[in-house]
């Protein structure tokens, strides 16, 4: 059987992040590259953050996902560099998460204001209001922060630009 | 790669991975106990990105000793002389001041050193640094922001955070000591000579101190060690709780 990568990256498209189900693996920038080696399949991926606890939930899906179409070896590949960045979300996949009642990521990740700067001015993804305050820089999953809407007064994650 | 190298690669690799390792296991305690909510979220989720940054330290160590140890191997199957973290991370969490001070002082150190290690000619570190750095960034940040906030505070949180001081300030002179192994490793361009580090880390300690109203402690005898892995006595009880599943039972898997 010859496999395309073509067909490969549209499993992977398919394949939502196990936090944030509204967008696949490939919208994140988790799934890095395909190779074909014959009748092996390598894929790589990286992490979002060192930590990030779906990293195994991902691998096994990529596995299950691929080996349903009948293809028998899979291997996946983890890669550090170039280093995950938020800069990788294109403007669909952001707003994907505003829809979702997540805010995406704001900016750039080169802005060094992160250290010694005012948290950012956040939009409330769901009454678009800029009267929001930082709750917390760590929120329910290690990419996200907390913050809440003081218009709506409704708590909402941010998607931490990094 | 000459076996002298590698060998000092190895054991640098552990002082990556032990440190984190450690840090995160005792920020884990916390889990469920923390002050408020979001604090209690906070700290799980620092200890998990150091937890994180361990698991790719100790992976490279073992490729680097090739002798077929796993990071699982690496961190629940070696004992307490065979660490390599920094005394300050096995210190006891204590009250809410002591852990965030204890914070502080290692994100600051990692946050100076991440930025230097980035530019080693390995290109593992390399990339592992890099990407541990935006890590640290926010816990330095959020460390730097609970000390000002308690020094700054009421008289007991000032009280509490002082007493954090005299406890902790004699194991920041370990975060720079060196050996042969860093010897080695710098004249091949793959670790910073720590000295270069100590003057940053000190400005943004002192800053900080500044904010929260408090002073460095002078004349302090400082502890070392954890290059030799001699440490203090926290550690080897830390390890009886995190390795008594691996020790017990050998190979046990979820």
């Amino acid at each position: 059987m010859l496999i395309q990568k073509e067909k490969i990256w549209s499993i992977l498209k398919e394949i939502p992040d196990p936090e944030i189900p509204v967008i696949s693996i490939v919208d994140l920038g988790i799934a890095r590259d395909v190779r074909i080696e014959g009748e092996k399949v390598i894929v790589d991926i990286t992490p979002t953050y060192s930590g990030c606890p779906a990293m195994n939930t991902i691998e096994k899906d990529i596995i299950e996902k691929i080996k349903e179409t009948g293809i028998e070896r899979v291997e996946i590949n983890t890669v550090f560099s170039p280093v995950w960045t938020t800069d990788w979300l294109n403007d669909e996949a952001k707003e994907k998460l505003r829809e979702y009642g997540i805010a995406p990521p704001d900016g750039k990740s080169t802005d060094k204001s992160l250290l010694t700067g005012k948290p950012k001015i956040i939009n409330c993804p769901r009454c678009g209001s800029k009267k929001t305050v930082l709750v917390s820089q760590f929120g329910s999953t290690a990419c996200k922060a907390l913050y809440k809407c003081e218009s709506c007064l409704e708590p909402f994650d941010y998607f931490k630009c990094h | 790669m000459t076996d002298k190298i590698s060998k000092a690669l190895f054991e640098y690799c552990l002082r990556l991975g032990d440190s984190p390792l450690i840090l995160g296991q005792r920020l884990g305690e916390w889990c469920g106990h923390g002050p408020i909510l979001e604090e209690d979220i906070a700290l799980t989720n620092i200890a998990l990105d150091l937890i994180g940054q361990s698991r790719a330290f100790l992976t490279y160590a073992g490729e680097i000793e090739a002798k077929g140890r796993t990071e699982d191997d690496l961190a629940f199957l070696r004992n307490e002389r065979e660490f390599r973290n920094l005394l300050l991370t096995e210190q006891p969490n204590g009250d809410f001041a002591q852990t965030m001070l204890r914070q502080l002082f290692v994100s600051a150190f990692q946050y100076y050193f991440y930025s230097a290690l980035k530019l080693s000619k390995d290109k593992t570190l390399s990339a592992l640094a890099e990407k541990s750095l935006k890590e640290v960034s926010y816990h330095l940040r959020h460390s730097a922001q609970w000390v000002i906030r308690l020094g700054d505070g009421t008289s007991e949180s000032k009280a509490r955070l002082e007493n954090a001081l005299d406890e902790l300030w004699k194991y920041t002179g370990d975060l720079f000591d060196m050996d042969d192994t860093d010897t080695i490793l710098i004249k091949e361009g793959i670790v910073p000579d720590l000295n270069l580090l100590r003057e940053d880390w000190l400005d943004k300690i002192s800053e900080t101190f500044g904010l929260a109203s408090i002073s460095i402690p002078e004349n302090v005898f400082m502890m070392s060690g954890s290059r030799k892995g001699k440490h203090t006595e926290h550690l080897g009880h830390m390890l009886s709780e995190m390795q008594y599943l691996q020790r017990a039972f050998p190979g046990a898997t979820w």
